[in-house]
C-alpha cells in the first residue's frame, strides 16, 4: 500500500526545516536504508533514510522549500506494483494528525508544580542516661553498631582498614569485621566511589568514607549522577542505600584544596539527603540513621570536632531521626540557626548576648536536607529576628536558603531582615592569622544581632 | 590462515547448534528491526531527546548473551536498546519509555537512556560516558561479596575507554578479582572522532595488561566468535580469576544519535560494511550453508515484525504517566 513520507526530527530541538536535495526523485527505487533527500536542520545538513522499500510515487515538496514542520508529509513511496495513481490517493486522504506527537499538558495547579508536603519526622525522645565521649568514638560505635546489625553493610575507604582509619575513626573495625567488610582502597575516588554505588544498586549499604569532603569532588559525579537519580529514572525500581560520609569544612592550616563545606553543594540535589553533626549524640544517632535509610545519605562531619566530648546517650538502640533540628539553647529575642562546629559559635554568642540582657534561641539543623523549615518558622514566630551562621561561602550558601525560609514563612512575624553570618567569600589562606579572620567567630554573631536590635 | 570472514564467507567461531543459531539469528532480527523502529518513531517526533541507536553492534550483545545464565548481571550506556531486549526486557516496556508512556520501564521517568530492571538484573542506561564502568564494578563486588558465582558484564564504547575511572575500575576488579568481563565495543567512533584520533593506544585489548586483565580482540561481527569468546571469559570468571576483557570490533551503521550528520565517515565504508560484514547476513549465510531452510526466516521475521508491531502500538497508546508520577520516587520512604 501507498505511504506518506513525513518531514522527520532529525535532533531533540527540530520542529522545522528546509528541504536541500532530494537525493532520489519521483519513479525511483529505493531500498531501507538509502538515502532520499538531505535536510537541513537546526543544527547541520542531514540525510534522510528511507525507512521502507518502495517506489518514490511523488515528491510533495520542491528542493529548497523552507520551514516546513516536521510531520509534514514530503513525498509518496509506492509499494511493489502500484502505479503513480495511489499516490494520489494517499495524500487526500492523508489525517494530518497521524503521527503527531501528543500535545503537552503544562499544569499550573500548585497541587502539581509545588513539592508535597513531606511528612516531619518524629521528635527526638529522651534516651537516658548518658555518658562522655568524643565524636570520633560516637561516630565508630555508631558504624560498629550497624556493622553487627546487618551484614549487608561494609565501610569502604582510603586507609580505613589497617590504618585504622587517617582521623582514627574506624578504629577496631578491621579486627570485628575482617577485611570482607572493612576494605582498604586504593587513592581512586572515582572509581572506589563508582564501585560502592553499584554494589548499592544491588542492595548492599556501603559506608564511603572519604579521608576528607574535598576528595568527593572526585566522585561527585556518582554522587549525583548514579546514586541520588537512580531510583527516580527507574521508576521507582532501584534504590540506593549508601553513606557518604568524612571530615567537611575548614581544620587548621591545611590551606584552600582542604579547607570547604559542602553543605551547599549536597544540599542542592533532590534525591540526596545530607545530615551535619555538631555533637557526640549528633554523630552517633544521624550516623545510625543514615546508615539504615534507604537512600544515598551525606554526612558532613568535622575534624575539629573529632576530639571533642560531649554526652551521648548509652542506650543501645540509640538513634535519631534525619529531618528534626534540635533546640540546644532556648531563647526569646532572636533565633540563631546554624550547624556543625558553628553551633559551638553559635552557643558562645548566645553566653555573650546573655551577659548583654539579650536572649538567643539556638538551632542545632543536625539535617540540612530536608531542612527543618518547621522548628525555625516556629522560633522566629517567637523571638521576631534570625541570624544564621556557618562556616562555607554566603553566595547560594544554606544561610541564604535559611533566610528565604524565615522571609517566605514568617515575614509578619519578623521585626529585622534576617542576616547571615558566614565564611568570608574567599579561597582559605595559609598564614595563621589571615585563616583566623576568614571563619567566624562568636563576635560576628553577637554584631549582627546587636544589629538587628539597633535598626 | 582463516579466510575473512564475510557476510558470504565462513565464520570464525565453533558451530553451534541449530536451535542455538535459531535464537541467536531472533535475538539479533529483533534487536535490529526494533532499532529500526525507533528511528521511525523518532523521526515522527513520538521519541524525543537522545536516542542512540545499536543497528550494526547486535551480534556482541546477543554473543554475550547466549552465556549468560540466572543471576548474572548487565550494565551499559546509552546505547542500550539492545541490551535490554537480550536481558529479557520486554519490547513494550522498552518501546513505551522510549515515548515517554507510563508503561514503559520506568513510567516515562527515564527515556531512551535510562532504563533498569531489578527482576532481569540489567542495571542502566547510564548518561555518563565510563560512569558504567565504575558501577560494573561494583555489580561485580556485590557477586563476590556475597558469594556468588554470578558476572558482572560491563559494556562500554571505545570512545569511553579514553575515562579515567575505567583504569581506576580495572585497578579496583583485578586487586579484588572482582567476576568483571568488561566489553569494549570498539565501533570506531566515539560519537564523530575515529579511535586513531583519540587513542594513543592502539590495540584497547591490551589496556588492561597493567593490572593483569586477561583479554581476548574479537571480531564483534561474527556472533560464534563473540560467543566463542563470552564463553571462555565467563568460565574465567566464574572460577574466581578476576576480571576479563573483551575488544569487540564492531560497527554501528547509523549515526551516533539521531541528530548525526555524519561527516566524519564515508557512506561508502558504511555500506562496504552493511554488505560484507552484516551480522545478521553472516549468521544467515551459515545457517543456510548448515542447511536450515529459508522457511525458517521468514517465519523468524514474521514473528519478530509482530512483537515490533505490537510494542509500537502499545507505545503509542500506553497513556502520558500520570501528574502525580512528578513527584514519586525521588527517596524511598524510609
Amino acid at each position: 500500500m501507498a505511504s506518506l513520507i513525513l518531514m522527520p526530527a532529525l535532533s531533540p530541538t527540530m520542529t522545522e526545516g528546509t528541504l536541500a536535495r532530494w537525493v532520489r526523485k519521483a519513479g525511483d527505487t529505493v531500498a531501507a536504508g538509502d538515502v532520499i533527500a538531505e535536510i537541513e536542520t537546526d543544527k547541520a545538513t542531514m540525510e534522510v533514510e528511507a525507512v521502507d522499500e518502495g517506489v518514490i510515487g511523488k515528491t510533495l515538496v520542491d528542493e529548497g522549500t523552507q520551514n516546513i514542520a516536521v510531520n509534514t508529509p514530503i513525498a509518496v513511496l509506492l509499494a511493489e506494483g502500484e502505479d503513480a495513481s495511489a499516490a494520489d490517493n494517499v495524500v487526500r486522504s492523508s489525517d494530518p494528525a497521524v503521527g503527531a506527537p501528543v500535545a503537552i499538558e503544562t499544569p499550573s495547579d500548585p497541587a502539581i508544580t509545588e513539592a508535597p508536603a513531606v511528612a516531619q519526622a518524629e521528635d527526638d525522645r529522651d534516651w537516658g542516661e548518658t555518658s562522655e565521649i568524643t565524636v570520633r568514638q560516637a561516630l565508630r560505635d555508631a558504624m560498629a553498631a550497624e556493622l553487627r546489625r546487618d551484614e549487608d553493610v561494609f565501610l569502604i575507604g582510603e586507609e580505613v582498614a589497617q590504618y585504622q582509619g587517617a582521623y582514627k575513626i574506624s578504629q577496631g573495625l578491621l579486627e570485628e569485621f575482617g577485611e570482607k567488610r572493612v576494605i582498604d582502597t586504593p587513592i581512586t575516588e572515582h572509581g572506589f566511589t563508582g564501585m560502592a554505588v553499584g554494589a548499592a544498586l544491588t542492595g548492599l549499604k556501603p559506608i564511603v568514607e572519604f579521608m576528607t569532603m574535598n576528595f568527593s569532588l572526585q566522585a561527585i559525579d556518582h554522587i549525583i549522577n548514579s546514586a541520588a537519580k537512580t531510583l527516580y529514572m527507574s521508576g521507582g525500581q532501584m534504590g540506593c542505600s549508601i553513606v557518604f560520609r568524612g571530615p567537611n569544612g575548614a581544620a587548621a592550616r591545611v590551606g584552600a584544596q582542604h579547607s570547604q563545606c559542602f553543605a551547599s553543594w549536597y544540599a542542592h540535589i533532590p534525591g540526596l539527603k545530607v545530615v551535619a553533626p555538631w555533637s557526640a549524640a549528633d554523630a552517633k544517632g544521624l550516623l545510625r540513621a543514615a546508615i539504615r535509610d534507604p537512600n544515598p545519605v551525606i554526612v558532613l562531619e568535622n575534624e575539629i570536632l573529632y576530639g571533642q566530648k560531649f554526652p551521648c546517650p548509652v542506650d543501645e538502640d540509640f538513634i535519631l531521626p534525619i529531618g528534626r533540628a534540635k533546640i540546644e539553647r532556648e531563647g526569646t529575642d532572636v533565633t540563631l540557626v546554624a550547624f556543625s562546629i558553628m553551633v559551638g559559635v553559635a552557643l558562645e554568642a548566645a553566653a555573650i548576648l546573655a551577659d548583654e540582657g539579650i536572649s538567643a534561641e539556638v538551632i542545632n539543623l543536625r539535617s540540612i536536607r530536608p531542612l527543618d523549615t518547621e522548628t525555625i518558622v516556629r522560633s522566629v514566630k517567637k523571638t521576631n529576628r534570625i541570624v544564621s551562621v556557618e562556616e562555607g561561602w554566603p553566595v547560594a550558601g544554606i544561610g541564604a536558603e535559611i533566610c528565604t525560609v524565615a522571609v517566605e514563612q514568617a515575614f509578619d512575624w519578623l521585626d529585622a531582615p534576617p542576616a547571615r553570618v558566614c565564611g568570608l567569600d574567599l579561597p582559605m589562606p595559609y598564614a595563621a592569622n589571615l585563616e583566623k579572620l576568614a571563619l567566624p567567630k562568636p563576635e560576628w554573631v553577637v554584631d549582627a544581632v546587636r544589629k538587628q536590635l539597633r535598626d | 590462515m582463516d579466510e575473512t570472514p564475510s557476510a558470504s564467507g565462513r565464520s570464525n567461531g565453533p558451530a553451534l547448534s541449530p536451535e542455538t543459531m535459531k535464537r541467536a539469528y531472533r535475538d539479533m532480527l529483533l534487536v535490529r528491526r526494533f532499532e529500526e523502529k525507533a528511528g521511525q518513531l523518532y523521526g515522527m517526533g513520538l521519541i524525543g531527546g537522545f536516542c542512540h541507536l545499536y543497528i550494526g553492534q547486535e551480534a556482541v550483545v546477543v554473543g554475550i548473551g547466549l552465556n549468560m545464565k540466572q543471576g548474572d548481571k548487565s550494565i551499559t550506556s546509552y546505547r542500550d536498546h539492545g541490551q535490554m531486549l537480550v536481558a529479557g526486557m520486554t519490547p513494550r516496556g522498552v518501546m513505551a519509555e522510549l515515548t515517554g508512556r507510563s508503561g514503559g520501564y520506568s513510567h516515562g521517568k527515564g527515556g531512551s537512556m535510562h532504563m533498569f530492571s531489578r527482576e532481569k538484573e540489567f542495571y542502566g542506561g547510564h548518561g555518563i560516558v565510563g560512569a558504567q564502568v565504575a558501577l560494573g564494578t561494583g555489580l561485580a563486588f556485590a557477586n563476590k561479596y556475597r558469594g556468588t558465582d554470578e558476572v558482572s558484564i560491563v559494556y562500554f564504547g571505545e570512545g569511553a575507554s579514553a575515562q579515567g575511572q575505567v583504569y581506576e575500575s580495572f585497578n579496583l576488579a583485578a586487586l579484588h578479582k572482582l567476576p568483571c568481563i568488561y566489553v569494549i565495543e570498539n565501533n570506531r567512533y566515539g560519537m564523530g572522532t575515529s579511535i586513531e584520533r583519540a587513542s594513543a593506544s592502539k590495540d584497547l585489548s591490551r589496556n588492561g595488561e597493567p593490572w593483569g586483565i586477561a583479554s581476548r580482540k574479537v571480531d564483534g561481527m561474527d556472533i560464534f566468535a563473540v560467543h566463542e569468546a563470552a564463553q571462555e571469559a565467563m568460565e574465567y570468571c566464574r572460577s574466581g580469576k578476576g576480571p576479563f576483557l573483551l575488544e569487540m570490533e564492531t560497527y554501528r551503521y547509523r549515526g551516533h544519535s539521531m541528530s548525526d550528520p555524519a561527516k566524519y565517515r564515508q557512506r561508502a565504508e558504511v555500506e562496504e560494511m552493511r554488505r560484507t560484514r552484516d551480522p545478521i547476513e553472516m549468521l544467515k549465510a551459515e545457517m543456510l550453508r548448515s542447511g536450515i531452510e529459508e522457511s525458517v526466516f521468514k517465519d523468524i521475521e514474521t514473528d519478530v515484525k509482530a512483537i515490533v508491531a505490537d510494542a509500537t502500538e502499545f507505545a503509542q497508546t500506553s497513556p502520558e504517566p500520570d501528574v502525580s508520577e512528578l513527584w514519586t520516587d525521588i527517596l524511598v520512604e524510609a
